[in-house]
């Protein structure tokens, strides 16, 4: 293979990410007509899609008749602090039961309740019992569920073609370094079969990003080695933009010891079964960060928040039940106050309040988690945890109904998506959040393929060239910095200068410093070939963390309030008025990233009618507050 | 506490490689994935390794850890003595592509042929009525990971390549069972799982089921069942009909060719 070879596949729909969203887009896209490839960076099936756990949130109503979209609509919004994109919010509360029960006509088996309907869970911030599930492994079952009917749909065409890769096919372990575009249009994609080293261009005019997130910018994540923002950053050198990347949800709960397994998740249900956080002296010491306007609802005392597990009508919620915001702060407070554990964390005790055998009935996975990862058990000492990087609110700006980005052709779905979430994202609201978008997209991506059907846009051979000779740089180069290290020292700065609790002193100095760190990046060379190559495929991907990462920290800066999942200590307020801006990203050249503020769209009045003005007057400033009484009187447009 | 580990490291593409010996750094409490991380940053920037989620539930990082195959990021080097030397070497099973990661495209290809879930085409959206003690027993094989170990592990492919065409391998077959005892499936595998999937091959050892880092009882609650069922179906049909009767047809669904016909 000549190192320039390169092999061109002509598709109508590229779906980049073979997650929730990327395999509902692509099936979509395939139901359409559409010859539609899926890549992915990972095999097939081992998505990260494939670690969520507690589940998948829709109003079905199965547990409790009164849940319908609007409730779950609300819900989202408050989660999201009211900077969601309001019509996402809306769409995905209306069309995520279908969505589900779509999952089951292709095979996927929820837990049952007694009317062997699909079972739902409780969850923090949801109103009544929402979340879809399988045990606590509903991500797996979901995206084999959309594996098998991706099989299905070959299936079909090995009967029909003789092939059944001739409609939809998965170029598994492949990744992307570049969109092409034509006359500002997206033509084509770039990439490498990581396997071989092979280039791979596929021309298409409509490409759908479902990417994921960013997490590996931080150097404690709940997140993989695939989460490096190549979506993100893919959007952004195509001329797209990204919305409000400052906020990044950390969850409170992450292992901390031993190394092996720092970041990787506990699940809030050991806090809804009776646990609770303790510093280093042994002090509950939640009940000192309630803030002003959760003081209603939270108890005083410990014996008022221990009666409440069995009464909850009469006591008031435990403070280690805040949102995950607020919890993943206090604890760092603690930690700096020099009451953290000796790895830097706090305790997370249910040994010592519930007995063995009811801690084993609830907690199975957890329980086997800290068995065999750390030598805990947790039925007898307490847990160390702290704050784990887990999700990014943040993302590409796409039209909320057809999730086009600003770039014609281009899509985005997902995790790499950006308005949905607003400020924070609430549990279970993501996997239902791929399944609807993921639909959409794939079915505007086809549209788009429909409208320009005639002259469809090419890749011109300056661009590609550009995208070979860039993607094997870091193999020409000898002698340069080993990826490894610039990967590590740019974990190590997001997570001390842009990660939790934030001010302006150092953002601006995290700024500086990754100034230094692109040249760095630059420098970057890797020993080996081309073939299965980790060291180049991180130097490839350090790109991508490098853009993300500038975006995140600028973002940030700009920002002077607190909401969700970015908090300011200079700051730490939340402002009605900064609830009208949305932060702007886009990139100048190659990698002069450029901020912009953008006013929120208004609120439909039909759905601000769904909230009591006493509410919205906790988000929304004196004038918007003006228009609301007229809002309100209006009557909600669908009622379904 | 840390001490150095001795590593012995199968490096090499298909066909040519060998044992490449390191020294690496070991930490409290580390897996054997992050001793390979941490020889791949320091020493072997280019050591081809898979892996995704370090917690189990992904199924990428197979491999054999002193010839035994498990997941790297669920082996605590805990388990040996710092003395010892690790030799950690490819799946055996399935061709090597580079240092540690194998081509495991036989698995996808073997999931492609089995007929897909076939439910009643006249079932709304929100219209399917399962109870939990029905839908439960496919459940537990839904569990899989897709690691392959119980695929690398079976004698009937371990070491013969030959019967690769005519044997699905345990994850496979188990798959069978799980769509067989789907309460809303309608197809019948039974026929097909014997003839074209190779179910007969399976003297049940129950060596998959020994591997199997998820702990499905995948001998005793799928592969056995599923012959029963076989045996069922060719010799008395009326014996198990079970949930499905009355709608099942009067002859298996047809496996799917993996290719032109
Ligand atoms: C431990 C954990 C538990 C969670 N639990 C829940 C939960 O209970 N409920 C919930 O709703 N959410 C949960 N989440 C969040 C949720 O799982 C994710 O947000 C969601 O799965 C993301 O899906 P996605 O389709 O956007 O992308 P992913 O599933 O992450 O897929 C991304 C895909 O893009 C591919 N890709 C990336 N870059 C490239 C490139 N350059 N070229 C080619 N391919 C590329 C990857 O290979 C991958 O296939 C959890 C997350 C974690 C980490
Ligand atoms: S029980 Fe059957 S499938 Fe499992 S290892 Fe033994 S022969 Fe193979
Ligand atoms: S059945 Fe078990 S061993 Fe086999 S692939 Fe699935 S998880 Fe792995
Ligand atoms: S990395 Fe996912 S199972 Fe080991």
């Amino acid at each position: 293979m000549a190192m320039t070879d390169i092999e061109r596949l002509p598709y109508d729909v590229v779906v980049i990410g073979a997650g929730g969203s990327g395999l509902r887009a692509a099936i979509e896209a395939r139901q359409a007509g559409k010859k539609t490839a899926i890549i992915s960076k990972s095999l097939f099936g081992k998505a990260h899609t494939v670690m969520a756990e507690g589940g998948c949130a829709a109003s079905m109503g199965n547990a409790n008749p009164n849940d319908n979209w609007q409730v779950h609509f609300r819900d989202t919004m408050r989660g999201g602090k009211f900077l969601n994109n309001w019509r996402m919010a809306e769409l995905h509360a209306k069309e995520a039961p279908d969505r589900v029960w779509e999952l089951e006509a292709w095979g996927a088996l929820f837990d049952r309740t007694k009317e062997g309907k699909i079972s739902q869970r409780n969850f923090g911030g949801h109103e009544y019992p929402r979340l879809a599930h399988v045990g606590d492994r509903t991500g797996l079952e979901i995206i084999r569920t959309l594996q098998q009917r991706v099989v299905a749909l070959q299936q079909q065409d090995a009967v029909e073609h003789g092939d059944p890769e001739a409609m939809i096919k998965v170029f598994a372990e492949t990744t992307v370094t570049r969109l092409i575009l034509d006359a500002g249009r997206i033509a084509g994609a770039f990439g490498y079969v990581r396997g071989t080293g092979q280039f791979l261009l596929f021309e298409a005019p409509a490409v759908v990003l479902a990417t994921g997130g960013i997490g590996k910018s931080y150097k404690v994540t709940s997140n993989s080695w695939e989460y490096t923002g190549d979506g993100h950053a893919l959007a952004l050198l195509a001329g797209a933009s990204l919305l409000n990347m400052e906020f990044v949800q950390l969850h409170p709960t992450g292992m901390i010891w031993p190394p092996s397994v720092k970041g990787i998740l506990v699940t809030e249900s050991v806090r809804g079964d009776g646990g609770v956080l303790r510093n280093s002296e042994g002090k509950r010491f939640m009940f000192n960060y309630v803030p002003d306007v959760f003081r209603a609802q939270y108890a005083e005392t410990e014996d008022e928040a221990d009666r409440w597990y069995t009464d909850p009508d009469h006591n008031r919620r435990p403070p280690e039940l805040l949102p995950r915001d607020e919890v993943a702060r206090s604890i760092n407070s603690e930690v700096k106050a020099g009451r953290g554990t000796e790895h830097g964390g706090v305790f997370l005790d249910i040994a010592s309040r519930r007995p063995a055998d009811y801690i084993l009935q609830r907690l199975p996975s957890m329980y086997h988690q800290f068995k065999e990862l750390a030598d805990v058990d947790i039925t007898k000492e307490p847990m160390e945890i702290g704050p784990t990087c887990h999700y990014v609110m943040g993302g590409v700006e796409v039209d909320p109904d057809t999730q086009a980005a600003s770039v014609p052709g281009l899509y985005a779905a997902g995790e790499v998506s950006g308005g949905m979430h607003g400020s924070n994202r609430l549990g279970g609201n993501s996997l239902s959040d791929l399944l609807v978008f993921g639909r959409r997209a794939g079915q505007a991506a086809s549209e788009h393929v429909d409208s320009v059907s005639g002259a469809r846009p090419a890749v011109g051979q300056a661009a590609l060239d550009e995208a070979v000779t860039e993607a094997l740089a870091p193999l020409e180069r000898s002698g340069g910095e080993n990826p490894y290290e610039v990967h590590a020292a740019l974990q190590q700065l997001m997570t001390d200068q842009v990660g939790l609790i934030r001010n302006e002193g150092e953002l601006q100095s995290a700024l500086s410093e990754l100034e230094k760190l692109r040249a760095r990046v630059a420098q970057v060379s890797v020993e080996g070939g081309r073939a299965y190559n980790p060291g180049w495929h991180l130097a490839q991907d350090l790109r991508n963390m490098m853009l993300v990462s500038d975006c995140v920290a600028q973002s940030a800066l700009e920002r002077q309030e607190s909401r969700g999942g970015h908090t300011r200590e200079d700051y730490p307020e939340m402002s009605p008025t900064w609830r009208q801006v949305n932060l702007v990203c886009t990139v100048r050249g190659e990698d002069q990233v450029a901020l912009a503020r953008q006013p929120m769209i208004p609120m439909r009045g039909d759905l601000l009618g769904l909230f009591e003005v006493n509410e919205l007057k906790k988000y929304l400033t004196e004038g918007e507050l003006a228009g609301v009484s007229a809002g309100s009187a209006a009557a909600p447009e669908e009622t379904r | 506490m840390s001490y150095k580990a001795a590593l012995r490291v199968w490096r090499g593409d298909d066909g040519q490689g060998e044992l490449a010996d390191y020294t690496v750094e070991v930490n409290d409490g580390e897996v054997v994935l992050d001793v390979l991380h941490r020889l791949q940053a320091t020493q072997a920037g280019d050591l081809a390794i898979r892996w995704n989620c370090k917690a189990g539930k992904c199924g990428s990082c197979s491999m054999e850890i002193n010839g035994r195959p498990g997941l790297a990021c669920m082996t605590r080097m805990s388990t040996f003595e710092p003395a010892e030397t690790l030799t950690i070497t490819p799946l055996r099973t399935f061709p090597v592509i580079r240092d540690l990661v194998t081509d495991v495209s036989f698995n996808y290809a073997k999931a492609r042929e089995i007929p897909s879930f076939t439910p009643d085409p006249s079932i709304g959206l929100g219209e399917f009525r399962m109870q939990q003690v029905d839908v439960q027993r496919s459940q537990e094989f839904r569990k899989c990971i897709e690691c392959y170990l119980c695929q690398n592990t079976c004698h009937v492919i371990r070491d013969h390549p030959e019967n690769e065409r005519e044997f699905a391998g345990p994850r496979f077959l188990m798959r069978i069972a799980e769509l067989e005892m789907h309460p809303a499936d309608e197809a019948d595998r039974r026929e097909i799982a014997q003839d074209d999937f190779g179910l007969g091959l399976c003297n049940i050892t129950k060596c998959c089921t020994e591997v199997c880092p998820e702990n499905i009882k995948i001998t005793d609650n799928a592969l056995i069942p599923l012959k029963e069922r076989v045996v069922g179906r060719k010799y008395d049909p009326l014996t198990w009909l079970g949930s499905k009767i009355g709608r099942r047809p009067q002859h298996d669904t047809p496996a799917v060719p993996a290719r032109k016909a």
